[in-house]
């Protein structure tokens, strides 16, 4: 449609994008958009990482030293918050508008106008957000799973505001989403059928249906909150009749689906760094793809195994660790399929290449705790302790986010047109490696010891792990600083980069040239299947 | 013959819990090279259950482990000598029916193996009923309540269990002691060898219910009754703290169990519940300015200092200060209406449910009296009662 439109206005069909602010605020074309999503979710991630400096400065030593316990709770909260909706989630946006257009041999997203407004009520829903935290009566403090009554009659007053910008980053998400699909279904070129598209277009076609399926749930469970502290209502209040654990089961039936919208993308990026790094062959595509298909399915019948110690009769508790457990084997076949994948390739191990096996491993480490997670008489145990901190950021930080990392050094070249500086990178990668583990390993140790998370002070049996965590926090966050500086140098001064920037990529991006022009396909390309296959 | 078999297996099993310690206990050393090998694992816990529980831990752990071990082998055994600069040309081959279905048919098979045990276990657990006695478990904003329920005393015995650390320690002015965030005024008393149930519940918002050694926890959910049960057979003190988030204070509500020999135990309660009766007829007593001051300040300290803080300053704007306070030097019943009833949609609760009238009515004395407040009237107990009495 914009297409056409700007037809009529320029004579100049392939028109570079406009100049200063207004290219930023108007533009509908995917890069820019993109970039956008790129540098906001970057940047929400440094506000995130400091709300998480915090957190570990103050745990560093047993005893009260930074902060008092109500600000602490706010920390956390927003500290959850901000890295799921505005770090993680965004970023893969960002790449999916970056990536699906060229992946798919399209000029640009289906609907570029939705596109620019599910981009920019971003900034709003979070300057909204963060801007509790300086309210009377603070922020959110109640958790990133924001359970009721917490939640709702003991909550600050600043609530309201939380709660309207959780339906903004809703309504983005689903515009997101629509458009995603859109693009996806309508857009490929000829050629491309569904079991030729990438396996990046794959997961973010159905990481788009799962949004679409669980944002509303959300936007439910925030709007009941809304009338039980605005219009006396008693949906989670139990002193009028309401439940409480009606609140986490339609949180966690958002909830769960939600963890698999933070991941499966990652599994899309992963398959595509290791065939070309391994120079082979992705290696079964099917069930990579049917795989992928069954972690959706089952990621809707098994969120109450976050409720195991909520009080479920014996049959609930066994239908959901059963059907816990079996996502474990979709989750390994991916993870035997991109070690196959790697078995006799010739590898070279470029930074991407590093984050992805980095990702690969690290991100089975946290399947392993999430199995032992699973099991419901020893979750009693683990649950709401260090255990399942560990277990979350293993799969949400060397998973989610490293496969961000990874993705945004493999396809630089194509973005930029530049090449970034390999040491820098690898430098960043190992600090990264070292920070994360630092970080998390010792926290699966304070979690069986029997600490319990969201405390802002401690018995002193757990002070050692806690110190070595903080000590790894700090590197960890100060490597994501440098990260920044690799990124501004690359781009103000790499070398230029080749159109097939590595020697093994393989898909349509990688045909046209670097850096890709601001209309990506204007022509439908030719889908040859050893450039789509690999 | 029977029981020495028994014995046998305990062994046993003890040899081979050991056994699993001392190994994990030593990779987990090398791993960090800190803290000794007990505080790296979960604790085996002194109850069938939690013993069963470890033993399921261990069992999952390890098959983790040795999965972890052969898949990361051949990943990084494929790192090592698949690489380019090795000169090695990159195989063509991208599909294998066969291994695929390998790969998900023994992965279903392992799980199906690791599911047998987690399911006795967790009917083993839900095996309630049959009860010697039941406590009600009561989570407040910050702390728990413990009601023994007894009709031979119409639940006469019903206490709080606050934390005990005082704030010096949590602020870094005095050196942290041994059980650092972990010790009660008054700890919940059960006996060894019985049955004692426990139903859960929540007067606020949600807490949840933990004693690691006994390796049960069960949210307080407010509006729900939710049970647990415990058998322990070693007689001693127990920790452990509050799971779920409840607000400001959720590190600071510490539970501690402890396990006395049966006789111990009902010599124990006996005198406390008859102690308990004894103050119960005393309401209707008068007490001096000195002796409500004296009570008051206690239980200022233990109830209201958490917000209004121990010298009454409050923290403006959500906890209001006493001292100075126009309600503190307002009509008495009216600050005794506010204590027992609460203020709806605050954190002010409705002491009149949690404190009984020689609490209530000394602790409202020593708020018109103390911190520079001069009401200059007495508050008793039996004013109380008429209040209550009137409405
Ligand atoms: C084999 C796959 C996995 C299994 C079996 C699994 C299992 C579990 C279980 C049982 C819990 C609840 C633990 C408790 O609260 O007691 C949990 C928590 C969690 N998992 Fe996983 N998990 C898996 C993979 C993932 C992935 C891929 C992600 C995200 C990328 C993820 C993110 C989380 C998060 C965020 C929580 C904690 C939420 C909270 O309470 O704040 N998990 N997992
Ligand atoms: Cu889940």
């Amino acid at each position: 449609m914009s297409e056409v439109i700007h037809a009529d206005h320029h004579d100049d069909h392939a028109h570079g994008p406009a100049k200063g602010l207004k290219r930023w605020l108007f533009t509908t074309n995917h890069k820019d958009i993109g970039t956008l999503y790129l540098w906001f979710s970057f940047a929400m991630f440094l506000v995130g990482g400091v709300l998480a400096l915090v957190i570990r400065a103050e745990l560093f030593q047993p005893g009260l030293q930074f902060v008092q316990p109500e600000f602490f709770n706010q920390m956390t909260t927003n500290h959850g918050l901000i890295m799921v909706f505005g770090a993680i989630m965004p970023a893969f946006v960002g790449l999916a508008n970056w990536l699906i257009p060229m992946q798919v041999g399209a000029p640009d997203m289906a609907l570029p106008r939705m596109n620019n407004l599910s981009f920019w009520i971003l900034p709003f829903a979070f300057g909204m957000m963060i801007s509790t935290l300086f309210m009377e009566g603070g922020g959110p403090n109640f958790g990133w799973t924001f359970y009721a009554p917490l939640s709702t009659t003991y909550a600050p007053p600043s609530v309201t505001y939380f709660i309207f910008a959780v339906h903004l980053m809703g309504a983005s998400s689903i515009m997101g989403s629509i458009n995603i699909i859109a693009t996806i279904l309508n857009m490929r070129a000829p050629g491309m059928t569904l079991m030729k598209m990438p396996m990046f277009v794959w997961t973010w076609l159905i990481t788009a249906y799962l949004l679409i399926a669980v944002m509303p749930v959300l936007a439910g469970a925030v709007t009941m909150m809304l009338f039980d502290i605005h219009f006396d209502t008693s949906f989670f209040n139990a002193a009028g009749g309401g439940d409480p654990v009606m609140f986490q089961h339609i949180f966690w039936f958002f909830g769960h689906p939600e963890v698999y919208i933070m991941i499966l993308p990652a599994f899309g990026i992963v398959s595509h760094i290791i065939p070309a790094f391994a120079r082979k062959r992705l290696f079964g595509y099917t069930s990579m793809v049917y795989a992928v298909a069954s972690i959706a399915f089952l990621s809707f019948i098994v969120w109450a195994h976050h409720m195991f110690t909520v009080g479920m009769p014996l049959a609930g508790q066994l239908f959901f660790m059963y059907s816990t457990m079996l996502i474990a084997v979709p989750t390994g076949v991916k993870v035997f399929n991109w070690i196959a994948t790697m078995w006799r390739g010739s590898m070279t191990f470029e930074t991407p290449m590093l984050f992805a096996i980095a990702f690969v491993v690290l991100f089975t480490m946290g399947g392993f705790s999430g199995l032992m997670l699973a099991i419901t008489p020893v979750d009693y145990q683990y649950h709401d302790t260090y255990f399942v901190v560990a277990h979350f950021h293993y799969v949400l930080v060397p998973g989610a986010l490293f496969s961000i990392i990874a993705a945004v050094y493999f396809w630089f070249p194509k973005w930029t047109g530049k090449m970034y500086d390999e040491t820098l990178g690898k430098i960043h990668f190992w600090l990264s490696f070292v920070g994360v583990n630092v970080t998390f390993f010792p926290q699966h140790f304070s979690g069986l010891a029997g600490m319990p998370r969201r405390i802002p002070d401690y018995p002193l049996q757990f002070a050692d792990f806690n110190m070595i965590s903080s000590v790894g926090a700090f590197i960890f966050g100060l490597s994501q600083v440098f990260f920044l500086y690799v990124i501004i140098k690359s781009i103000r001064s790499g070398q230029p980069a080749a159109d097939r920037s590595w020697e093994g990529a393989k898909g349509l991006e990688w045909t046209l040239p670097s850096p890709a022009p601001y209309h990506s396909f204007t022509h439908p390309p030719v889908v040859k299947d050893e450039e789509v296959l690999g | 013959m029977k029981n020495q078999l028994c014995r046998m297996k305990n062994q046993l099993c003890r040899i081979k819990r050991q056994l699993w310690r001392t190994m994990v206990g030593m990779t987990s050393l090398l791993l960090t090279g800190v803290a000794a090998a007990d505080e790296l694992n979960l604790r085996v816990g002194v109850t069938d259950i939690s013993r069963q529980v470890y033993d399921l831990h261990m069992t999952i752990f390890l098959i983790c482990v040795a999965i972890g071990v052969l898949v990361f082998g051949v990943l990084f055994w494929s790192v090592f000598n698949h690489r380019k600069s090795k000169g090695v040309e990159a195989a063509t081959f991208h599909e294998s029916t066969k291994l695929e279905l390998a790969w998900t048919i023994v992965p279903t098979l392992i799980l199906i193996v690791m599911a047998v045990p987690a399911t006795q276990v967790l009917v083993a657990m839900y095996d309630t009923g049959g009860e010697d006695m039941s406590i009600e478990v009561r989570g407040y904003q910050w702390k728990w309540q413990y009601k023994y329920l007894d009709d031979d005393y119409n639940n006469t015995l019903s206490f709080f269990s606050v934390m005990s650390t005082p704030r010096d320690e949590i602020y870094n002015q005095s050196v942290k002691g041994d059980n650092y965030l972990l010790q009660v005024d008054e700890h919940l008393r059960i006996p060894t060898n019985r049955k004692v149930r426990f139903l859960i519940t929540a007067e606020d918002v949600i807490h949840a219910w933990w004693v690691p050694d006994f390796g049960i926890k069960r949210d307080a959910v407010p509006g729900m009754l939710n049970e647990l049960w415990t058998v322990v057979e070693e007689p001693g003190i127990y920790r452990g703290q509050c799971t779920e988030l409840c607000g400001k204070d959720h590190g600071f509500m510490p539970i501690v169990v402890e396990v006395l020999p049966e006789a111990e135990f009902d010599a124990w309660y006996a005198s406390k519940v008859s102690s308990e009766l004894v103050r119960q007829g005393s309401f209707g007593e008068t007490l001096s300015h000195e002796e409500l001051m004296a009570q008051g300040e206690t239980v200022y300290s233990t109830y209201c200092a958490s917000c209004h803080l121990a010298n009454g300053e409050g923290v403006a704007p959500v906890f209001p200060a006493i001292a100075g306070s126009a309600v503190a030097m307002g009509p008495r019943d009216d600050h005794l209406n506010l204590v027992i009833n609460g203020v709806a949609g605050t954190a002010m609760q409705a002491f009149g449910r949690q404190l009984d009238p020689a609490q209530l009515a000394s602790v409202v004395h020593y708020q018109r009296h103390a911190f520079g407040n001069d009401a200059g009237d007495m508050s008793q107990p039996q004013d109380v009662i008429n209040l209550s009495n009137g409405q």
